[in-house]
């Protein structure tokens, strides 16, 4: 079926192809914002059990539709946009920091043949795109005219920087160890059981990046840029109605992303865990065999972890975040990086092969 | 060794981790949540909710005018006005309440010779308009009479403590 689309789509020549991506970009983003909706359910029930709450389960069955009822609202409120705001910037902004919160989804490998773009320098562009996203959350502070905004936008900004380099050395230590970019191969480069992922050696990379992620995503302990304590909601203080929503989409949807990203790289993808589930067939087909089931799965883990956390910790205070950046994470994952390389080079000198 | 110790605590994550053991091993406790229409929190029997004027069990009013729940009162949400009846009986022929102004403090109750003025129980009720909160003395000897049954329980459990 899919094949046949796809050749269908492929005789039309061109407008044949961009119609073929049009709708495999529809069929990624799609699922995507349903899973953002459902994150958002599932942050707001797991977090209230580990307060002892319940959390909401008045809105369908266990609470299923309350997300659709939160986005239904959302699209009945006003916009507001303040007097003395610069209103191109500010409608502009969050779009720029949507766009390529989706965008870096282009290159994610979902399964051994399923992805949009099977690019060479997939991380590259993963990267850039989730560097990307700074730029809206800057415009967004200036372009509201508040002071609360702004100084939100600049702790945001400051802190993206800098945990942006602790990000991207984490992942040198990856491309170190398998010498691609491209991040199918990256995950073929972890065939096998759990205890060929990149996990093991690089662990304290690892931790780093995802400590990072959740610095880089803004989600607590390091919100600052939203920091309701004291600056009320940070960078998009002064949005309200679907373009706050857009924030929200854009926040979430770089949540998964990171975790997709993490699990990409140094859980395996979507390999199983255990080759064994590959030999496990019911008539030919393996069920439980690589492929996208795990990769769910393993996000899934992730984001648990990700709300795990902001139900126990308190926020950092805005110094301990810079030190806990300079200070400790970009030292830390530059000795990791020369043990990773003399590690790799000690294996093709005497070992042959990583 | 100390700073060993604390190097390896530091750098393991320790303290976060045992924090994350926490709010992990909260999950799975009962919870506090008490989903309010169909389940309620238990109501002790001094609960002070909304008024009732009560009547002896031969159907005559207990009120006798005597005012001290409107002398008393540090809201001033009690108006009376009495008169006497045919019977030679002092009555009041107005007793208001103002529920907007009413404190639920409960020293009407309290003041009240004959237990004629109550609070009850019922806290569920409410008014669209300021009106609709005013109650006059048919509306609360309805209550009364509606809820005697309760209110002479709640009495009853609470007798001893007073």
């Amino acid at each position: 079926m899919i094949q046949w689309l796809a050749d269908f789509f492929g005789g039309l020549g061109a407008p044949g192809l961009l119609i073929w991506t049009m709708i495999k970009i529809v069929a990624i983003t799609l699922p995507l914002i349903l899973c953002v909706a459902f994150l958002t359910l599932a942050e707001r029930r797991v977090i209230g059990a580990m307060q002892s709450r319940i959390g909401p389960v008045r809105v369908g069955p266990y609470g299923l539709l309350q997300p659709f009822a939160d986005v239904l609202k959302m699209l009945l409120k006003e916009v507001v946009i303040p007097a003395r705001a610069n209103r191109v910037l500010f409608r502009f902004a969050p779009l720029l920091t949507l766009a390529p919160a989706v965008a870096a989804w282009g290159t994610m490998p979902f399964s051994e043949n399923v992805w949009l773009a099977d690019l060479n320098a997939g991380l590259l562009y993963i990267m850039l795109m989730s560097s990307l996203g700074v730029y809206g959350i800057i415009l967004a502070g200036w372009a509201s005219n508040s002071r609360y905004a702004l100084l939100g936008a600049l702790r945001s900004t400051a802190q993206l920087i800098s945990y942006e380099l602790a990000m991207g050395f984490a992942l040198v230590g990856v491309i170190l160890l398998t010498g691609t970019l491209n991040l199918g191969d990256i995950v073929r480069h972890q065939t096998g059981s759990f205890w060929h992922w990149h996990v093991w050696p690089l662990l304290p990379l690892f931790v780093v990046y995802f400590i990072s992620g959740i610095a880089e995503t803004n989600r607590h302990p390091f919100d600052m840029a939203e920091g309701e304590s004291e600056l009320v909601a940070g960078f998009h203080v002064e949005y309200s109605g679907i373009v706050f929503a857009l924030f929200f989409l854009a926040e979430y949807m770089n949540m998964i992303l990171v975790s997709a990203l993490a699990a990409t790289l140094f859980l395996g993808g979507w390999m199983a865990p255990l080759s064994f589930f590959n030999e496990l067939k019911i008539s030919g087909m393996a069920p439980l065999g690589d492929g996208f089931l795990w990769l769910a799965l393993k996000i899934a883990g992730l984001l648990f972890i990700f709300l795990w956390v902001r139900a126990s910790f308190p926020r950092y205070r805005y110094d301990q975040i810079m030190r806990l950046g300079w200070k400790v994470f970009i030292p830390l994952t530059l000795v990791w990086i020369v043990v990773v390389a003399i590690g790799v080079k000690w294996s093709s000198l005497f070992g042959g092969g990583a | 060794m100390n700073r060993l110790q604390r190097f390896l605590k530091t750098w393991l994550l320790l303290e976060l981790l045992s924090g994350l053991k926490l709010t992990f091993l909260r999950m799975f406790k009962p919870k506090f949540t008490v989903l309010v229409p169909e389940e309620k929190t238990p109501q002790s029997p001094r609960f002070r909710g909304l008024h009732a004027l009560r009547r002896y069990p031969n159907g005559e009013e207990r009120c006798i005018a005597c005012k001290l729940c409107e002398a008393v009162c540090p809201a001033l949400a009690i108006t009376i006005d009495l008169a006497e009846r045919e019977d030679g009986s002092r009555r009041t022929t107005r007793y208001d309440v103002d529920l907007s102004k009413c404190i639920y403090c409960g020293l009407c109750m309290e003041s009240c010779p004959v237990d004629s003025i109550v609070l009850t129980r019922i806290y569920e009720y409410h008014g669209e308009q300021h009106s609709d909160l005013c109650f006059t003395k048919g509306m609360l000897l309805a209550i009364g009479d509606r809820y005697e049954a309760q209110i002479a329980k709640s009495l009853e459990e609470d007798a001893p403590y007073r």
